[in-house]
This record gives structure tokens, sequence and C-alpha cells, in this order.
């Protein structure tokens, strides 16, 4: 049994903690202790894996666990973990602890609160270590469905609506990736034999061309709408929105990462001549992404729809850089995802910290709130200049390493596409120092505020984790880089064959 | 030795129950509902005893462990729907006709049984016939309820209509081949004009009884005026059984047109699901809501029909189980609250979770279950279904379908959404439901949250399915 097995069990039984527990603090404890040892068991795996590698291990994927499931039709039960994949499994424990943290105020129903949220928790962590097709799907579903519940029961504003937009949509791209994937273990014999949804067996065999263009557009929009590709990114700013605290965090942190790495992982790993032909639709979707999720946050006035469409912004970041096709910019998508996803746990965090004391998330009504909650104040400015970029935190080292990766490809277009994408930066600098200025600098606007306090001791312990992981990766870049162009080998090495020679 | 086990012994505990039923005082009728149920459980285990297959009658009759299995699964689904029916069974109103609703039930189960094993089509027919007459006497069994006896002249109407249609079919592949046995029906098929129509009288006699688009006008009415535990019978065996022996002759006695019935197939199959799927969008009654469902859901059904292959046949009976566990659940709970509070709206089941959270959590849970969302047993059964038609290369009905399922969800989040999310005044009170219907529900979840993860299952029905090559 691998160290992997340990991500699905842990949160089965902390989920069966919580339905045993009595009362509400020994439901929030539970689930502290069950995701503190899922935090534990990512950090231990990111050690053992450096070390495996130190120790000269070059397998392409590690610490494998391979059951045979359904046997007729070739389904596996299997595990296992690149570079990309470890750096991921670490953002969702850190982000997933946090998250507990964040939602410690949680009056209604709490044990069915905790039970969702796990359960969501192990639907991302079980689609990170899969390398067999349909466990990947059915962890991806498992992931979607607790949004339902969670933001219609716990949520706020038009919650009903943007609950059912989110999960149709969601739904909606899962079924094209469901056809994307039997269309691909369909293929996966072209010389007979043994059909099988076995990820890194696929990637070793080609996909006759014509197949690859039929199914790529499907697999790419069916993870995209989660990755908020553009336009299939509407539900992201209505779900963020209406989401409680934790579950915005979770999800712009965490879920929509899903999508970048599965269209990473899946759609153009297995499929690359297509990438290579289709790819540059995408591109202008993604490009047109970037530029119009950083304008949208600009126009916004609700704390939450600024974070949400930033979201959109860095997230379309992500699927512009994978479609670069080159080693240095893949990298920084990968980067680029788990420094969003740290970045944008914490906003999220603050965002519902500031909410549950002033009672409001437009930004108009606030004011000088630095003066009467320093703590969350300062954690918001650092978050702020995380992410428009400043150098020290982890948002600077990935937008650094997408804008030269892209940048080297040669040709007209994918400059004028980098060049676009760039000018992003500095519509981000304007909404992240217009918020940071009239919301908390100047003159405090309703006197209501002079009495609110600061960060009880739960929202520090949240607070202090994100802005940790910020500033590690800020400051210490280089181990993360390694281990993720680790994982890059195998897809750089199957897209670099299958590129035309045009670029 | 008995080849005939199955039908026998569900005759042997009909007769046991009629004699227990005279020496009962008529107010004291309730008390067969425990031996009926621990008969028919007695029934259900000894089913799954290994048996020989056989044939008896000169092949009119065949016993296969194909055949055996699916009865065993029809037992499973009639025992549980005698578990859920207790605490309604219960009620004043019917306290007198208490052992007429186990014994038309067994009769009608006696009827597939003999369907699924028939080797000639005459003896299909006879089942068919058994199967038939009693549900619509169970469907007008509150008679005194406008709606129930409406509902039971309605299928009665469209059953003899259905059945004179494929009797005709069937005495036209008689004028053309000379033989109603199967295994000398097979051969002579050869796609002449007269066995295409005859087929096509075959199909729409089939249609009826599977309800597909456009021969299922009777099901929602039907649905909605039976009782509930009768509905969940039509929706779940009675559809289910007809599917088995659907399939069964399209591989064993149609083959040779199987270019001509995919081609009907697919266009029926669109047809139902997307009919089923928007018209159950609409519907506020959730009987009705449920036998719109239950249209689609077949629909998904012939996805697996249209595979052709072995794997097809195996995701259809796969299918069917997972289907059985999940309809099953979501009728119980709906059967018991329209016990309870007489309630049958989507509306009234605003905040229920507040107030029966179990009873919520199972209905959510068959939902999800029907919905195809993962871990539970709808998620593998809708994917090896999509498998099935992928196989064939069939990848634009799967899309079809698979937008289908999405407008599915829709409409099963809407209840989802009346029960976890809304608030109301005036909530269905909390009441603590009987042992029996415990039992039944919790039958239900234990199967839906299985017959997923324990791969055995489906190796065990590939391993007795066929299929065309």
């Amino acid at each position: 049994m691998s160290i992997l097995t340990l991500f699905i069990i842990i949160p089965v039984l902390t989920i069966i903690g919580i339905l045993f527990s009595k009362s509400h603090m020994q439901v929030k404890w539970v689930a502290v202790v069950g995701m503190g040892l899922q935090l534990l068991s990512a950090i231990t795996l990111i050690l053992l894996y450096l070390a495996e590698r130190r120790a000269g291990n070059m397998a392409e994927v590690l610490f494998v666990q391979d059951n045979v499931w359904y046997e007729t039709l070739n389904i596996h039960f299997f595990l296992g973990v690149d570079g990309v994949s470890v750096a991921m499994i670490g953002l969702t424990a850190l982000v997933v602890f946090a998250g507990i943290f964040a939602s410690w105020d949680i009056v209604d129903l709490p044990r069915e609160f905790f039970t969702s949220l796990i359960l969501l928790a192990s639907g991302v962590f079980g689609f990170f270590i899969s390398l067999d097709l349909f466990t990947m799907f059915l962890f991806y579903e498992l992931a979607v469905i607790p949004m339902y519940l969670l933001i219609g029961i716990w949520g706020s504003g038009p919650r009903h609506y943007s609950a059912m937009k989110l999960t149709l949509m969601l739904m909606g791209g899962s079924a094209f990736i469901l056809l994307g994937i039997i269309g691909i273990y369909f293929n996966s014999a072209p010389g007979g034999g043994q059909l099988t949804f076995d990820l890194i067996k696929i990637s070793k065999l080609s996909i006759p061309l014509n197949v690859q263009l039929f199914l790529f557009p499907f697999l790419f929009i069916g993870f995209g709408v989660l990755g908020a590709l553009f336009p299939f990114h509407t539900w992201s700013p209505d779900g963020h929105a209406s989401a409680p605290t934790a579950v915005s965090m979770l999800h712009a942190g965490v879920l929509m990462k899903l999508g970048g790495y599965g269209c990473y992982r899946v759609a153009v790993f297995l499929l690359p001549q297509a990438a290579h032909q289709l790819g540059w639709i995408f591109l202008i979707l993604a490009t047109i992404g970037v530029i119009y999720g950083a304008l949208g946050a600009v126009w916004q006035k609700d704390l939450k729809y600024i974070n949400a469409y930033s979201s959109v912004s860095h997230c379309a970041l992500v699927l512009f850089a994978i479609l670069m096709f080159n080693q240095t910019a893949m990298n920084g998508a990968i980067m680029q995802m788990i420094s969003h996803g740290i970045m944008t746990a914490l906003f999220f965090a603050l965002i519902g910290m500031i909410y549950g004391r002033t009672h409001t998330r437009f930004i108009n009504e606030m004011g000088g709130l630095m003066k009467v909650m320093p703590f969350l104040g300062v954690a918001y400015v650092i978050a702020g200049l995380a992410s428009l970029g400043l150098p020290g935190f982890s948002g600077f080292v990935a937008e650094m390493t997408i804008f030269v990766g892209s940048f080297q490809n040669v040709d007209t277009f994918h400059r004028v596409a980098t060049i676009i994408a760039a000018s992003s930066i500095v519509v981000t600098a304007v909404y992240v120092l217009r918020v940071v200025g009239t919301l908390l600098l100047g003159k405090i606007k309703n006197e209501d505020y002079e009495t609110i306090t600061d960060a009880k001791w739960y929202d520090k312990i949240s607070v202090v984790a994100l802005i940790f992981g910020i500033t590690l990766i800020g400051m210490a870049p280089l181990w993360l880089s390694d281990m993720i162009t680790g994982g890059l080998g195998p897809i750089m090495h199957k897209l670099l064959a299958a590129s035309p020679g045009l670029n | 030795m008995l080849i005939m086990r199955h039908e026998l012994l569900l005759i042997v505990i009909t007769v046991i129950l009629l004699i227990v039923e005279i020496f009962l005082p008529n107010t004291q009728k309730h008390k067969i509902i425990l031996p009926a149920i621990l008969l028919m459980a007695g029934v259900t285990i000894l089913g799954f005893f290994p048996g020989t297959p056989g044939v008896l009658f000169g092949g009119m009759y065949q016993s296969t462990q194909l055949s055996m299995m699916l009865k065993n699964i029809l037992n499973i689904g009639v025992l549980i729907i005698f578990i859920q029916s207790a605490d309604w069974l219960k009620q004043e109103q019917n306290k007198e006709k208490i052992s007429e609703f186990f014994l038309l039930m067994l009769s009608t189960l006696i009827g597939m049984n003999y369907m699924i094993s028939s080797g000639d089509f005459l003896m299909f027919y006879i089942g068919l016939e058994l199967a038939t007459i009693p549900a619509a006497a169970l469907a007008a069994y509150e008679r005194m309820k406008e709606k129930s006896a409406e509902a039971g002249v309605k299928l009665i109407f469209t059953s003899a209509l259905s059945s004179g249609i494929l009797l005709y079919g069937l005495s036209m592949i008689y004028g053309t081949t000379g033989t109603m046995y199967f295994a000398d029906v097979a051969p002579l098929i050869t796609g002449a004009p007269l066995q295409v129509l005859a087929f096509i009288f075959f199909f729409a006699g089939m249609a009826f009884k599977i309800s597909l688009v456009p021969f299922h006008l009777w099901t929602a009415d039907v649905y909605e005026g039976a009782p509930v535990n009768v509905a969940s019978f039509l929706s779940v065996i009675s559809k289910g059984a007809a599917v088995f022996i659907f399939t069964i002759i399209l591989y064993t006695v149609f083959f040779k047109i199987a270019v001509m019935w995919s081609e009907l197939l697919y266009g029926i199959t669109i047809l139902t699901i997307t009919v089923g799927n928007l018209f159950a969008m609409r519907q506020q009654n959730l009987k009705r809501f449920l036998a719109f469902s239950s249209i689609a859901q077949a629909g998904f059904i012939l996805l697996g029909i249209i595979g052709q292959s072995q794997v097809g046949m195996t995701t259809v009976i796969y299918f069917a189980l997972v289907y059985i566990f999940s309809n099953l659940g979501a009728f119980g709970v709906v059967g018991i609250i329209s016990n309870r509070t007489g309630k049958e709206n989507i509306n009234d089941y605003d905040g229920l979770y507040r107030t029966n959270p179990n009873l919520s959590l199972v209905m959510m849970l068959a939902l999800f279950s029907l919905a195809g969302i993962p871990p539970l047993a709808g998620f593998f059964g809708k994917f090896f279904l999509f498998t099935a038609a992928a196989k064939q290369g069939y990848y634009i009905l799967v899309l079809i379908a698979l937008i289908n399922t999405i407008i599915s969800l829709y409409y099963y989040l809407l209840v989802i959404k009346a029960m976890l999310l809304n608030s109301s005044d005036r909530p269905i009170e909390k009441f603590k439901s009987d042992t029996y219907t415990r039992i039944g529900l919790l039958m239900c979840v234990a199967g839906m949250v299985i017959i997923g993860f324990a791969s055995s299952i489906y190796e065990m029905v590939f391993n007795l399915s066929f299929g065309l090559y």
C-alpha cells in the first residue's frame, strides 16, 4: 500500500468521525485533526518525493499503487504522482486546512457542512493522485457535486440560483469530459488488444489524428469550464459571490485548478497533435479571458466579485501558459496554479473575515479598516501585493516564468497574444491598489466600525498558514520549480514529438 | 434438479398465503404481512443457490444461468417492495384486502419469471399476460379512490391494446416462419417486409410495457393514480422484466435484422430520453415526476441494448439492478411520506431535511444515484451504458444522452433543493417511520452504495451475458 492511499482513507475516516460526533465543537475538532493529518501527509509526501528524486529514482510516476477494479473493462484503481501532482496535493492540503479554520463560525448544520467540505476535498485529492481516467473522472464529479449543497445551504445572496448555475455548468463540462474519456478509451489499443483507461499507457501510444481532432475540443472545453475558460466562466463570479468563505477558498483555490490540471494532464498530454493544431483557438479565448477578467474586476464594487473576476483572469493565464507548449511557460502554468490557489484562498478568507465584522462587501461603504483591524489589514495588503506580482511573493515567480516562456515563441501570433496578456498585470495593479486604498486606508466611514475587533485565533491560523505558503514559494521557488520541471519531462517530450515543426 | 425452481417456489408460497388467508378472521388480516415478507425473503435466498440449467415442455421453457440471475434480481426488488408496503397496508382502508396485495404481486412475479424463461413466443405471451392483468388489479387497489380506479382501467386498456398489437406481430412471425420457438424462428428471420412489420408490431407492444416514447402516454396517469408502492412496482419490476426479455429476444431471435432495429432504437432512444426529461422538469406531483424520470431512465437502458455486444447486455442488466435499488429508494420515501401526511408535491417537501433528516438523506442518495453521481451505483451504471453505446461508435447518441443527464440532474436537484435548501412555514412534521420502512430503505441505500464498488457483481453479470458477436 502506498502513501497515496492515505489521501483517500483520511478524509473517509474524518467524515465517519464527524458523523459520530456529539457536539458542534467536536465536529470542528475532528475536521481539524483529520485535515491536519492530511496536511502532514502532504508535507511528508513532498519530502519523500524530493528524497526519491535526489536518490536518483527517475521513474515517470512514483509511489505507484495499481489494483484491478473492473477486470473486463480494464478499469484500475491506479494511483501515482509526479512532480506536478505532488505540488497540487500540497496546495490542496494547505487550502483545505486553512478552510476548516476559516469556517469556524458556521452555526447552521455544522456536521453537514464539514462533511460536504471534506467530501469535496477528498474528490480533489483523489483526482490529483489518480492515473486511471475512470477513477479520475469519478473523483472529478465527486468534487463538483458537494458544491451544490455548500453554496445552496450555507451561501448568501442569490444562492439557489448561483448553486444551480454552477452545478449545471460544471456537470455540463463533465459530460464533455466523459465523452472525451470514452473516446480515448476506445482508441487506446490501436493494434488490437486490451483497451485501457491507464493514463501512462495511453500517453505512450499515438491516437490517430482525426480522432484527436474530434476529442480534443470536448476534453479541453470540458475541463476548461472548470478552469474558467472564456466564455464558459460565467458560473464563477456568481458562484464565488454566493458561496460561504471556506467554499470560495476551496473552489477558487483548488477546484478551479482541477480544470487547468485536467487540460494539461488529459487534453494536451494525451492528444498533443490536436493540441498543436487547435491550440490557437483556445489561446485566443484564454487571452480574452485574461484581459476580460482583469477589466471585469476593475468594474466591480463587491469584494467577492472583484476577487472572482480576478480569479477568472488568473486561471485563464494558466490555460494561456499551457497552450504555449514550451517548458518554461508550462512550468509557469503550474506555478501560477499553486500561487493563485494559495493567494486567492487567502483573499477569500480575508473577505469572509472582513464581511463577518462589517456585514457588507461593498468597498464604497468601508474605509479605514486598517485602524481597527491591523492584522487583517496587513494580511490583505500582502495578498494584494502577491496578486499584482510583487517580487518576493509567489505571484511574481509564476507570472514572470509564464511571460518569459511565452515570449520564447517567436511567431507574431504568440508574441501579440503574450503582449496583450502581459498588459493584464497593469490592470491587476489598478484594482488591487484601488481596493486596498478605499478599504483599508483613509478615514473610518461608519462609526459602527470603531468597535469591531481584529482577527480571532482561528482566523489567524488560517491566514498565517496561507501567507507562509505565498512567501515560501516567493522567496525560495527553486525546489518547487525543479520538482515541477521533473514532472513536465514526459509531456514536453510528447509535445515536441508531435510538433508540426512550424513554430 | 428442479429446473423450474423459481416459479415453483413462488407458486408454493402463493398457495400457502392463500390458505393462511382463509383462516385469518377479517380483523386479523394484518397478521399476514410478516409471514408474507419472510416467505418472500426465503424464496429470494433459495433462488441464489446454484441451479441446473435445463429445458422443459420441449423447449417452451428454458432455464439458464442468466434467467436464474434475472429472476433473483426481480425477487430482490419484490422483496423490498413487500417490506416497504407494510406501513401502507396496515392503514385502515386497506385492512380487509392485505392478502390480495401479496397474492396479486406474486402472480405477476410468476408471470414475469415464465416470461424470462420462455423459449417460445407462446410461453412468452402467456407470461406477459400473467404479469400484466394482476398489475392492473393492483393499480386499482385503492378502488374507493377515483384516481386509483381510473389508473386500473387505463392500465388494463393500454395493456390489452399493446398485447393485441404484440400478438398480431407474433402471428405474422408464425405466418412467415411456421414456428413459435425462438431457436427455430431465429435462422428464418430474413428481413422480408412482412417480418419487418411483424417486428415493428412486436416492438410496439414491448415499448408499451417499457413505456418508451411515443408509447408512454399511460405511464404518468397510471403512476399518479395507483398507490405509491404499486407505482414503484410498475416502474421498477414490471419495466425491468420487460427490458430483460426484450433484450434477450432482440439478441437471440432478431439478431439477423440487427441493423434495422438498431436504427429504430437509435431514434426511439433519443425521443424517450429527451421527452421523458423535458416532461419531468415540469412536474409538481412526485409520482408523476418519478414516472417521467423512469421513462427517461428506460431510454438510457436502450443505450445498452443498442450496444449489441456482450458488454451491452451486461450493462443493461447491471443498470436495471442499480435502477431497482435507486428507484425503490426514491419511491419508498415518497410512499412513507404520502402515507403519513398525504403530501405528494415537491413544494410540500420544502424544509424536509430539518424535520426528517434521515428520510431526506435517503431521498437525496436515491436521486443522486438516478442522476448518476459518484460514488453511488448509478454513476457506474450510466458510465457503462455510455461505454456500451460508444463501443458501437454511436458517439452522437452518447453526446445527446450526456446532455440529457445534465437536464435530468437539474430536475433531480429541484427535489433536493426543496428538501435541503428551501425553508417552509409549514414543513412536513417530524414522524417516526416503522421498522419495515427503515429496513426497506436501508436495503436500498446499501444497494446503491455497495453495487458500484463491488466490481464482482458486474463481472458476474458479464460472465452470464451474451452479445451478437
